[in-house]
Order: structure tokens, then C-alpha cells, then sequence
């Protein structure tokens, strides 16, 4: 029925005749014949095969168990609350005893006994709990500039000519402009913490806390400067006042070191530095391991940590607390980290357990199958 | 009191003497305006149209939000992408609008020649005022709409090529107004015509000279303007129609917008996205103040208010902490996506054009994108509507035999006899037999007479070679509107008839004996499609008056005498059968009685000012009865190239196909099976007009109640046929309560079958058939292909309108959205092209949507750990580059270079197609898996580093991380798995693809080098920050 056509044959058509249209307008639009245009570039097209995915699966395997596990052995940590919420707690009289006019400092001891020593460099650390570091009204009441030495945010006529951050309101002047401004540096942690050594014949040993190397060096160097001109704080601070909250200006924060005063101050550095959770922790200080390497840097025994009470926290339920933590080359102890390190790494192991097992019951019938295909 | 729907012109604004004093009628100008804005209005009307856009909508009222209340992100995060799409795109349109204004001018400023109280004078085109007598030259174009007073040629006519109007090259005659004074400066007339209205093929007037003198005039004393005057020295016309009403502007308009099945879901998407977007922002804003509520926690010791957020209303403190929180999370619909997918659509479009297996060596040219909107409906065709002549079949035509008086005669041996006839097997088995020669010649005389070919001639330089139909032998080339008569006048002249041309009014033949009789043409009864038949009634030497009719064999079998019907008529549906085009010839003695009654009718008719058309139509139907039959034609269309493998492909695609044509069944049933379209194991299922005569004598019921037949034998393959009638009962029966349940019927049994064929179409039931398509259940993806201007509405209507660049002008092709040179390209359109731009533009949207989710869920976690007091997680850096820097090259790029399966591959298995059909990759499971990773990956993000910053000492030297740090290392996981993401997702890895994928994350950790120096993490590189903190800004 039906005739048999053939596509392919010459039509009889007259190339001379099809040329219409224009012939000035006629130019060669045949396209170009590069591989771009002809999405025909070379590529490289990835198979997944039982050569490349099983190997993956126990070299990641292998390789992440071990880690889990030397993140979760290695590495100790003491954490201490002292915030006295108990009433038998030691420091139940100094938290009720608050006042920010308070000239009197309260003191508190709190005993505690380390069941392994801390062998290498130790760090201590202060943690606060329920303290949003992080809300937003806080984290921005801050003014950078001046904590980077720019001397006109000091000065008091240029300030009321709103030139000066307004984002300190409402800690940002009070007769004067306040040095350093704003609701982060007025809530600067302010309880002291020290650390004796009882040794079993009942003798109490300071051990020395050392408060150099806690900030970022960035922040030492870069973001906080004091204002030049002038090497003594006093006179580059006149004019101004201290944060309402604070018992000393800024530029006597460290009657010990003077190079550690003003907005270079390693404590101030580290609490301006927000944390990013409300229950965070922030290095206090560093315990130096001993020179001759011989006995731990905090042997096993008892130990008293000695609190003066300044800071309060029990308005909003907040906990206080005093860490002692050794660092890997990981950071300090997490058992998370190595937790999902293991997690991971048994989990490719298994799977690479299965699919070898499926490779090896079914793959050697067609040995060129793919595994995905 | 004049009619409102006609317009009176005064030639040359001269008025009557006789009729009362002039009154300038009030006509715009003609100058012609084309583009959209002005220096002044640009500004705020570009703002205007590009607000419209509900997208751009948004992200402007979320602008003014950060603008105007205390967000935790600045305004430029927002701000800068959104002024940066605007600006792009005003760039963009305010240069395309200066095209147009240079364009215009062009037109505007051109200098002619205007009569003016007998002087000549220059003008510029747009001070042309209706009425006015214009002056053309060779191939100048038309300045406005003329109607034609005076030519410098003879015989009072001019040759124009419309090519620039619609495409069609060749070389139309147009006719001066009959019998008016040659002295144009005396000339006083009135023109009266229709109010301008776009379609170029119509055009009623009438002429008269102050009462006393009525002329009619039709398209054919029409000048358009934009058309170009050829092969005459210079022309004088009267303009009638100016400026913006002339036709051409009129016919200028654009398009309808077309939108993609992949834009709808979008649009869904983003609807989902924005409940999330609002149910996050409720959440927050509730929790927040559940929270505050609580003793010590709004506002503690270390963290005072200010006196001025004290004062703050309470409502409105919560209204724009909604909003605060709306601006935050806002990220989650990125104006980026907007712009990536606009730029991959019209990037991607470029692998069309550029494809040089659409090149077409013949006609020296590759495929065309009228849009890139639609790239990837072109892989979700579910029906294919296409034509048959010119697209399925060359509409190449060829003379292959004629019937005489019943008896075949096929062409052998070109020129050897005379008389050059070699008969074949008759059909009544009369062999060797020949109809009588007085029949021959008759027959083939009515060949070379009824047709309105005319000689090109030697003068024409070439520039106008018609449908490039020269004839090799004697280099004489013949120009038509259709190709069948080319065929049919040069199959004439095989068998030693010769046409030679039109000479004032006469036309003339070279017969066999080479003597050149003369017959004077006294009429020419249009061809339409209603009619399916044209005729001419010419008066002999010896004064004999005849009629010549030809046209398909149902027009002409009813109006001639059944004994001669039967002789041929097996001749007909043989022919028809093996797929050739046939027409019957038929004529008729005029007497001097019946010729005057038929003249004073179609004079009559001609000079109607309403409903014209109706009128000749009457007359004509009236003029060719009672004719006898002499002979019929078989003239071959061969199919187009690969024509069958196409189609089969398609079917094997899952696609169903559907013939529409103008032409009659048997011989669209025929190119049906050469196609393979239909099978032989294919029942086919006639419901045309015959099948519903032979019903009603049988049985008087319904024909849709007939037969009930199992469908249930799945392996059956149905074809259904259907013709113009029977499909104008379907779907325009009487509005009863019917006519839906028949339609929806019939839309029911075409949708089992494979293939229907639709035959004896009018233009607007393509379209009617396309539409119902369109808008059955399921709402399925429709695709056009035609070549001609009967298929522009079809091609219009579907969802995807492919052109094929044919001999029938270029209509098709300027209205269609993809242009092809031939039918087999729509092969590797559909199947390589359309199902790469699919998959490719189905993961760009889903992977903008994950990779959103996933950035900004830990956001909304961290509300939970920071007192809901809308603290960014991220950097706002972060935030603004996020989209436009780090993660958008990537995916830009895998979405315009990504073959998941190879080209190659896609177009040998068809079956692949179905694979994507129906919108597979953007249904909401896939949708939900994109949206179920982003939750995952998210939270993985978020809780991950939660719980790693339990201890967030993370250094060697205990020196512990703040919260700018905490989003940092979210932000630069996120940014690492998203793009690692997007690596695993490319199959097709090519070096484009390695350079930005490990780019941008390169980028990615400079920038955060500079930026923040979180890389510093496990690296002891303090030296390096040393050097650089000095010249950023440092937060961390």
C-alpha cells in the first residue's frame, strides 16, 4: 500500500535557485565547528566502580576510628561551679551578699582534688552560664573604632556631636564619654580566681597563673590599641570615665604589668571577644608546664581555689564555673569531636563491609558490572 | 451622516467642486513609533514595568524594610543585588529601545517625493499626510499604505515583493485604479475605505471621481507600506493610510508571552518557600516574646535597654521584629536564582543556534531561537501537531501523471515525440489506448490557461527568483503563489503545451505545433480554501467564451456529470493513495447569455462595500455548475528528508503525533504510512464525513454511539482520522448540553490512539485542535511545526512553536519561538537539546532551593541560642556574597554544560525521553528530596559546630572562638559541601567545570583570608595575617 520513499535522494533542486533573499545580506552563517559550540569539549565522566568507592570506604574508615579514638582518651578536663546556689556551698554567702557598690570584696575558697595529673601546659578557664554574650542589643554595643585607639571617640565635645558610636547606648557617656563604651566592656568578668597546691603535709602552695598569651594575637596587636601620643594611660584617659560597672578606669586594670593595661589588656581583650553560645567559657590564664619536665605541671592531690565574689549572676540564673583543661593539637578535650570522628569512620567501614560482600557474591558474574548504574 | 466604520480621502486635498466645502478629516501622522520609551519617561517607566515583576516586587519591599526599620543586616545586602538586576536590565532594555528609536528614525527621516499643487517636492517620510500623491521609484520601499494611481508601465500595473511584510520574495502584481485620468495634478477624486485594520489581505474601497464615477478596489490597488517596488521605473499613488495605522504597523505587535511548565513550578516553589520564610519569622517572633516573658531574661543586668526601644509600643515592637526577622531569613528566596536562571536560558540558547547539525547546506542556514524562554519545554513535548505539506513532505512539487477522459498517461521520455505521450496500463484495461486528441489538447490547454502563474521575466536580474522554480531547459522561470500550478504548467509543457505569458490581458500559448494562440482573460475566480477550486473564464480567438475550473475532487465532482465523475474517479483515489496531490480539471461553454449574467454578477460583487467576500463567493458557486469533467492531475510532494525515522523517534519518545492538513484524506493517509506513522498493523478509525453518510443510511443514531468497542487489547495501535467537517460538527455543534460531553469525547478516543490524523483543516481549526490539546486534563506540553502561514495560529497556540524554514515565505518562522531548516532536526531538538535543557534547568532550580535552605536554616537555629534577638549567624559579606560570589558560577556553569547522558546516546534511545516527560524532575517528590537535604544538611551544619563549640577552645593554644567565628565555620562547611555537592551531581566533567568549581572555592578561601582569617584555624600562619590585617577591616 504504502509507497516506499527514498529520503535520501537527490531532490532535484537547483542550488543556483535558492539563494533568495537578499544576496548582499547573504553571508556564511554556518556555525562555527569548535567543541565549545558543539558541547562536544572533552570531559571527564566519573564511574563510580567497586575499585574506587570500596577502597574509599575503609581508607576513611581507617582512618577516622583511630582519630575518634585518641580525641576521646587523650585530653582531661575539671570543670567547678562555684557559684554558690547551695547553702552549703562556700561561695552561698558572698552570691547573696551582692552589691555593685561594694568596696569590700568577698572571698570564698573552694576545695577540690585532682585524681590524675595534668601533665603539660594547662589552661584555665572561666565559664559562664545562661549569659547571652550573643544577643544582638549586646554583641553591637561596642565601638570598634575606639578600641582601636582612635582618640576622638574619647573626647567629650565630639561625642555629644553624635560623632562617636551610637551603638553603645546606654553605656556610652555619662558626664563624660566612658572609655571603653558600651554594654560588653561595662559587664567585663571581674571575679579573681587563684590556685594552691596543699601538699600532704597541709602546707598551701600558690601556683603561678600566667595571664600573658590568652588573647587572640590579632586582637593584641590589630583590633585593640591604645591611644598613641602619649605613653602614660592616665593622661590619654583624662576626660574620660570608667564603664558605671567597673571598679577601676581602664587604664589600671593590671597593677602588676603596666604593658597590660588600657584596651590592650589581655582579660579585657578576651571578654570582648562574644561568645557564641550563652553558655560559653573564656581562658583565664595559663598554667606553665615546669621547666625540668620532670613532675606534672599539676600532680594528683588536693587543691584549693580561692574566689574573690565580684561577679553576679544569679539575677538571671546564670552558673559560674572554673575549668582546668589540657589541650591536644585537636584543641581542648571535646567528646563530640571524637565521637563523630568514630561515627563516620564505622560507618564507611561497614558499608564498605557490605558492598564487598555484595561485590563478592554477585560481581563475578558479569565482571565488568558497574556498581552504580 | 457617514458611516463610522469607513474613512473619506480627498486625492491630493482637492475636494469635489459639487459637494459641500471640505473639511479636512483629522488622520494621525505618519510617523511611526516602535519604540517604548523617551528620554524623560525612561527612567520611571523602565522602574515601573520591572516592579511589576512580582520577584523584583519583593526584594524591593524587603529593601525598603531594612531601609527603614532596625535590621540586623544592612540594607546593601539586599540592596546591591537587586540594584544590580535592575540596572543590568534597564541597560539592557534602554539599549534595545535605542535600536528601535534609531530605527525609526531611519524610517521617519527618509526624504520623498510629494506632489504638491503640480510641483515635486522632498519631504520626509513622516510629514506624508493622508490624501497626499506620492512618488516611488524603483526599489524604494512604500512610505506609507497607496493605493495606486498611475505606473510607468504599460499595461497599468507594477510588481512589488513583500519580503520585508511577510516574507514571501516573489514578485506580486498590483493594478492601478481602472480608467482614471492620466493627469494626476486635474484629478479630483474621493477615496472611500474601511478604518484601518491589520489584515494584509483584505482591503475594500471605493473609488470615485465627485459622483460620477465609481471604481471598486481591492488588495490588489493596495500598496503596503514596508513592501518594495520593483521592476517598474516609478509609481504615483494617493495615501490612505499613515503612520501607526498603516497595515505593517498594525501587524506589528508583540508576541504573546509564552511561559514554561519549569516557570510554573518555580513560582510554586517559591510559594512554599515563602510560607517557610513567614512560619519562620511567626515562630521567632512568638518564641521571642514566650522568652522575654520569663524573669531576667529580657532585659539583665549586663544588657540594658535604651530609653528609646523602652518607649517603643509593644505592637509595633513585635511588628518589626517580624519584620527584622523576615529580613533575616530573607536570603532563603534569592534574587540571584532570578538572574541565574535568566542567564542560563539565554546562554543556553546559544547551543542552538550554534549546533552545526542544524545547518542546512541548501539554504545556508542553522537553526533560530526566537526565545530562550522556552528551552526546556522543548524536553517535555507530549504532543506533536504537525503539517503535512512543506513540513512532513518537501513542497517540492512534481507533475508525475494525468488522467485524460479515464485514461492514464504518465510521462517517460522527456521531448522525443511531439506528442509525447506514453500510455500505460489504463485502468479499465483498455491498453494502449488514448483519449481522443481534441480531449488532449482540451485538457492540457485548461492546464496552461487556469492557473495565475505568471513568466518571470528575463529583466528581473535574479533578484527575484520566486520560489526558485526555473525551469533548467529553457530558463524560464514561472512564479506563483503555490507550487502545484508550477508543476501542473510546466507538466504541461512537457506534454508540448507551452504558457508564455500574460500580454495586456491576454494570455498566450505555444501549442504543440508551435503556433501561439491568444485567449483573452476575462476573469479569474480566486482560489480559497473554502472553495478548494479556482477558475478562469477567458474568451477564445474564434469568441468562444469558456470556463476553466480546477480543484480537488470533492469540489468539482458534485458540479459535474456523474457518468464522467465515475471514469476518473478510481484514477483519483489510486493516485491519492500513493500519496500524490490530485486535482480535477473540469470546463464549460459560456454562452454570450450566461457570460453577461456571470459578468454583471462578479462587476456587481466586486464593486460591494460590505460583506464583499460573501458576495463573490455566491456568484462564483453560482458560475461553475454544470460542468464537464475532463481529466485530473497526480502531482508528487516528496517527504522530507529522514522524515520517517523522525517521526518514529518521536513515537518511540513517548510523544503522540498529529497530522493537521489542509489536504484531503487519502492522500494525507498515504504520507501517514510513508511517515510511519501509521503501521499496518494500525486499526485506523475513520470519522469523516463519508463514514458518517454510510452511518446514517445503516442506523439513524449518533455517530459517537456506535460502535462499542473493546479498548481493552493494549497491544492495539490506533490511528484516527478525522476531517474538517466532521470536526466543525464536534466541536461548534448547537451549544446543548452536548456538545461538551462530545467534545471531551472525542478528546478521549485521539488521546488512546497513537496518531490522528486531521485532514481538510481550515488554519483556525489547527489552532481550535491545538487549544482543546492544550488545555485537556493533565495539561499536557503541545509542540507546533509548520512552515507555512496557514500554520502560524497552530504554531501560535502551542506551547512550543517550531517553524520550518520552507518555501511558503517566512511566516512560520518569524511567529514560531524555534526556527529549523528541516524536519529531521526536530529530532535532536527534542531529544538531545530539549532533554539536556530540561535536566539541566530542573537541577539549577532545585539546587538553588537546597543550597538556599541549607544557608539559612543554621540562621534560624542560632535564633534559639541567642535570645531570638535576630543576630546574624553569618557575616554580612557572607550574607550578600553568598549567592553572587561563591556558589553561583558553579552551578551556572554545570547547568549549561552538564550531559548527564551523552548527546549521542539521547538521541539513539528514544525511550530516554520518557525518562523526564511530564515535568518529572520538578514534581514535588523530587522537590521534597532537594527540600529533606537542605533540612539535613542544615541541621548537620548547625548542631555539628554546636556541639563542637561546646569546648570552643579549638587551638593548641587554648585560646578560645567567639560568635562571628562560630558562623564562619558554619558558613565556610556550608560552602564547601554545597559545592562538593554540585561535584558529585556532574557527570560530565569538563575543564570549564574543574576551573570554577575549584575557583570559586579557591575564592572562597581568599576572600575569608582577607576577610576574616578563619583559614588561620589549623594553620600557623600569623606571619601572613600579620601583613594583611592591616589593610581590612577585622571582626573575628
Amino acid at each position: 500500500m504504502a509507497p516506499s520513499y527514498n529520503a535520501k535522494e537527490e531532490d532535484g533542486h537547483q542550488p543556483g535557485a535558492t539563494g533568495h533573499g537578499g544576496a548582499g545580506t547573504m553571508t556564511n552563517k554556518k556555525p562555527d565547528n569548535t567543541a565549545f559550540k558543539q558541547q562536544r569539549l572533552p570531559a571527564w565522566q566519573p564511574i563510580l566502580t567497586a575499585g574506587t568507592v570500596l577502597p574509599a570506604f575503609f581508607v576513611i574508615g581507617l582512618i577516622f576510628i583511630p582519630i575518634g579514638f585518641i580525641l576521646i582518651v587523650y585530653g582531661l578536663t575539671l570543670l567547678i561551679d562555684y557559684t554558690g546556689v547551695d547553702m552549703s556551698s562556700p561561695c552561698y554567702n558572698c552570691s547573696q551578699s551582692y552589691s555593685w557598690n561594694n568596696t569590700q570584696s568577698c572571698t570564698c575558697s573552694v576545695h577540690f582534688s585532682l585524681d590524675q595529673p595534668f601533665e603539660s601546659n594547662v589552661f584555665m578557664y572561666y565559664g559562664l552560664s545562661n549569659f547571652y554574650q550573643n544577643h544582638r542589643r549586646y554583641v553591637k554595643s561596642r565601638d570598634d573604632s575606639q578600641l582601636n585607639g582612635d582618640k576622638t571617640s574619647l573626647q567629650y565635645h565630639i561625642c555629644t556631636l553624635n560623632r562617636c558610636s551610637k551603638e553603645c547606648e546606654p553605656y556610652r557617656s555619662s558626664d563624660k564619654p566612658i572609655a571603653p563604651c558600651g554594654a560588653i566592656a561595662n559587664s567585663l568578668f571581674n571575679d579573681t580566681l587563684e590556685l594552691y597546691y596543699i601538699d600532704p603535709n597541709g602546707s598551701r602552695t600558690a601556683i603561678p597563673l600566667v595571664k600573658k598569651g590568652i588573647a587572640w594575637w590579632t586582637d593584641k596587636h590589630v583590633k585593640f590599641r591604645n591611644p598613641s601620643g602619649n605613653n602614660n594611660l592616665t593622661v590619654v584617659f583624662q576626660g574620660t570615665s570608667k564603664p558605671v560597672n567597673w571598679r577601676k578606669p581602664v587604664f589600671e586594670l593590671d597593677p602588676l604589668d603596666s604593658d597590660n593595661n588600657g584596651f590592650i589588656n589581655e582579660d579585657f581583650i578576651v571578654w570582648m571577644r562574644t561568645a557564641a553560645l550563652p553558655t560559653f567559657r573564656k581562658l583565664y590564664c595559663i598554667i606553665q608546664k615546669k621547666p625540668n619536665n620532670m613532675t606534672p605541671t599539676l600532680p594528683r592531690g588536693e587543691y584549693i581555689l580561692e574566689v574573690t565574689y565580684n561577679y553576679p549572676v544569679r539575677s538571671f540564673d546564670g552558673r559560674k564555673r572554673m575549668i582546668l583543661s589540657t589541650i591536644s593539637w585537636m584543641g581542648g578535650k571535646n567528646p563530640f569531636l571524637g565521637i563523630a570522628y568514630i561515627t563516620v569512620g564505622s560507618v564507611c567501614f561497614c558499608l564498605g563491609l557490605v558492598l564487598l560482600s555484595i561485590h563478592y557474591r554477585y560481581g563475578k558474574r558479569n565482571n565488568s558490572a558497574e556498581i552504580s548504574s | 451622516s457617514r458611516k463610522v466604520d469607513s474613512r473619506t480621502i480627498y486625492v491630493g486635498h482637492r475636494p469635489c467642486p459639487t459637494t459641500e466645502a471640505l473639511i479636512p478629516p483629522k488622520f494621525c501622522d505618519n510617523r511611526i513609533v516602535s519604540s517604548k520609551y523617551t528620554v524623560w519617561n525612561f527612567l520611571p517607566k523602565n522602574l515601573f514595568e520591572q516592579f511589576r515583576r512580582i520577584a523584583n516586587f519583593y526584594f524591593l519591599i524587603i529593601f525598603l524594610v531594612q531601609v527603614i526599620v532596625d535590621t540586623p543586616t544592612s540594607p546593601v545586602t539586599s540592596g546591591l543585588p537587586l540594584f544590580f538586576v535592575i540596572t543590568v536590565t534597564a541597560i539592557k532594555q534602554g539599549y534595545e529601545d535605542w535600536l528601535r528609536h534609531k530605527a525609526d528614525n531611519e524610517v521617519n527621516k527618509y526624504l520623498v517625493t510629494v506632489l504638491e499643487d503640480g510641483r515635486r517636492a522632498r519631504k520626509e517620510s513622516e510629514k506624508i499626510k493622508v490624501g497626499d500623491v506620492v512618488e516611488v521609484v524603483e526599489d524604494e520601499t512604500f512610505p506609507c499604505d497607496l493605493i495606486l494611481l498611475q505606473s510607468s508601465r504599460e499595461d497599468e500595473t507594477c510588481f512589488v515583493t513583500t519580503a520585508s511584510l511577510d516574507g514571501e520574495s516573489n514578485h506580486k502584481t498590483h493594478y492601478t485604479v481602472p480608467d482614471t485620468e492620466k493627469n494626476l495634478e486635474s484629478l479630483s477624486a474621493t477615496i472611500e475605505c474601511e478604518q484601518p485594520q491589520p489584515d494584509l489581505y483584505k482591503f475594500v474601497t471605493v473609488f470615485s471621481r465627485c459622483v460620477v464615477f465609481f471604481r471598486s478596489l481591492g488588495p490588489e490597488n493596495l500598496l503596503l507600506k514596508g513592501a518594495t517596488l520593483k521592476n517598474t521605473q516609478k509609481i504615483y499613488g494617493v495615501a490612505v493610510y499613515s503612520g501607526m495605522e498603516t497595515k505593517m504597523a498594525l501587524n506589528y505587535q508583540g508576541k504573546s508571552q509564552k511561559r514554561s511548565a519549569v516557570e510554573k513550578s518555580i513560582n510554586a516553589f517559591l510559594l512554599v518557600y515563602l510560607c517557610i520564610l513567614v512560619s519562620k519569622a511567626l515562630v521567632c517572633t512568638t518564641l521571642k516574646y514566650v522568652w522575654q516573658s520569663r524573669p531576667g531574661q529580657d532585659e539583665p543586668w549586663y544588657n540594658q535597654k535604651t530609653q528609646k526601644e523602652k518607649d517603643t509600643n509593644l505592637y509595633l515592637k513585635m511588628f518589626t521584629d517580624f519584620l527584622s526577622f523576615m529580613v533575616l531569613f530573607n536570603f532563603i528566596i534569592p534574587v540571584s536564582m532570578y538572574v541565574t536562571v535568566e542567564m542560563q536560558k539565554f546562554l543556553g540558547s546559544f547551543f542552538i543556534s550554534w549546533d552545526k547539525d542544524f545547518f542546512d547546506p541548501e539554504i545556508q542556514e542553522g537553526a533560530l531561537v526566537n526565545t530562550s524562554d522556552l528551552n526546556e519545554e522543548l524536553g517535555q513535548v507530549e504532543y506533536v501537531f504537525t503539517d503535512k505539506t512543506g513540513t512532513l513532505t518537501q513542497n517540492n512539487m512534481e507533475f508525475i501523471e494525468c488522467c485524460i477522459d479515464g485514461f492514464q498517461y504518465k510521462y517517460a521520455d522527456s521531448g522525443t515525440e511531439l506528442d509525447g505521450f506514453c500510455v500505460t496500463d489504463g485502468p479499465v484495461s483498455m491498453l494502449q489506448q488514448k483519449a481522443g486528441r481534441e480531449k488532449e489538447e482540451l485538457f492540457l490547454r485548461a492546464l496552461c490557461l487556469c492557473h495565475t502563474v505568471q513568466v518571470k521575466e528575463a529583466t528581473g536580474q535574479g533578484d527575484g527568483v520566486g520560489d526558485g522554480m526555473i525551469h533548467p531547459a529553457d530558463l524560464r522561470g514561472f512564479i506563483a503563489s503555490s507550487p502545484d500550478e508550477v508543476a501542473l504548467v510546466k507538466g504541461a509543457m512537457k506534454y508540448g503545451f507551452k504558457f508564455l505569458g500574460m500580454e495586456s490581458k491576454n494570455m498566450r500559448v505555444m501549442n504543440r505545433n508551435n503556433d501561439v494562440e491568444t485567449y483573452e482573460l476575462l476573469h479569474v475566480l480566486n482560489f480559497d480554501p473554502v472553495r478548494r477550486r479556482m477558475s478562469v473564464i477567458v474568451r477564445t480567438k474564434s469568441g468562444d467564451t469558456m470556463l476553466f475550473c480546477k480543484g480537488a475532487d470533492s469540489s468539482i465532482f458534485p458540479r459535474v456529470r456523474q457518468e464522467e465523475v465515475d471514469r476518473i474517479r478510481m484514477h483519483v483515489e489510486r493516485n491519492a493513495t500513493e500519496g500524490y496531490r490530485t486535482l480535477c480539471v473540469a470546463y464549460k461553454l459560456l454562452s454570450s447569455e450566461e457570460y453577461d449574467q456571470a459578468d454583471t454578477g462578479l462587476r456587481e460583487a466586486k464593486l460591494a462595500l460590505q460583506d464583499r467576500e460573501e458576495k463573490l463567493m455566491a456568484v462564483y458557486n453560482q458560475v461553475e455548475t454544470g460542468m464537464s469533467l475532463i481529466g485530473a492531475t497526480a502531482v508528487e510532494d516528496r517527504l522530507q528528508e529522514e522524515a520517517a525515522e523522525t517521526m518514529e523517534a518521536l513515537q518511540g519518545a513517548g510523544m503522540k503525533v498529529w497530522v493537521l492538513t489542509g489536504d484531503k484524506m487519502e492522500t494525507a493517509k498515504s504520507t501517514c504510512y510513508a511517515c510511519r506513522l501509521f503501521q499496518r498493523s494500525t486499526e485506523l478509525l475513520e470519522l469523516t464525513v463519508r463514514t458518517l453518510h454510510s452511518w446514517a443510511k445503516s442506523k439513524p443514531v449518533s455517530a459517537f454511539s456506535v460502535p462499542p468497542r473493546s479498548w481493552s487489547s493494549a497491544n492495539q495501535d490506533y490511528g484516527f482520522i478525522i476531517d474538517g467537517a466532521t470536526l466543525s460538527l464536534v466541536l461548534n455543534s448547537s451549544p446543548d448540553s452536548n456538545s461538551s460531553c462530545y467534545k471531551s469525547l472525542f478528546l478521549q478516543i485521539c488521546q488512546n490512539c497513537t496518531t490522528v490524523l486531521c485532514c481538510r483543516m481550515a488554519p483556525l481549526q489547527k489552532a481550535q485542535i491545538v487549544k482543546m490539546v492544550k488545555n485537556s486534563k493533565g495539561s499536557p506540553i503541545t509542540l507546533s511545526i509548520g512552515d507555512g502561514a496557514n500554520d502560524v495560529s497552530m504554531i501560535l497556540e502551542a506551547h512550543v512553536g517550531i517553524g520550518i524554514k520552507g518555501r511558503e515565505g517566512r511566516q512560520a518562522v518569524r511567529n514560531s519561538d524555534y526556527a529549523i531548516p528541516k524536519l529531521k532536526h526536530l529530532k535532536k531538538l527534542l531529544l538531545g537539546h530539549g532533554h539536556l535543557y530540561y535536566v539541566r534547568i530542573a537541577h539549577l532550580v532545585q539546587y538553588f532551593f537546597y543550597k538556599n535552605l541549607c544557608f539559612i536554616l543554621p540562621q534560624f537555629l542560632y535564633q534559639f541560642f541567642c535570645g531570638y534577638s535576630q543576630q546574624p549567624l553569618y557575616d554580612a559579606a557572607y550574607l550578600t556574597m553568598y549567592n553572587i560570589c561563591f556558589t553561583s558560577m558553579p552551578i551556572l556553569a554545570n547547568s549549561l554544560l552538564e550531559q548527564h547522558i551523552c548527546m549521542e546516546v539521547l538521541m539513539d534511545n528514544a525511550a530516554l525521553y520518557r525518562d523526564v516527560a511530564k515535568n518529572a524532575m520538578l514534581r514535588w517528590g523530587p522537590f521534597l528530596y532537594w527540600t529533606l537535604l537542605g533540612v539535613y544538611q542544615g541541621l548537620l551544619f548547625f548542631f555539628g559546630v554546636r556541639f563542637l563549640f561546646s569546648n570552643p577552645a579549638l587551638q593548641d593554644n587554648g585560646q578560645v572562638f567567639g560568635n562571628w567565628s562560630y558562623g564562619t565555620i558554619v558558613f565556610t562547611v556550608l560552602v564547601f559541601t554545597v559545592t562538593l555537592k554540585l561535584a558529585m551531581d556532574t557527570r560530565h566533567w569538563t575543564w570549564i567545570n574543574h576551573f570554577v568549581i575549584w575557583g570559586s572555592l579557591a575564592f572562597y578561601m581568599f576572600f575569608s583570608f582577607f576577610w576574616g582569617g578563619i583559614i588561620c584555624l589549623t594553620v600557623k600562619c600569623a606571619w601572613l595575617y600579620k601583613s594583611f590585617i592591616y589593610t581590612t577591616g577585622q571582626k573575628f
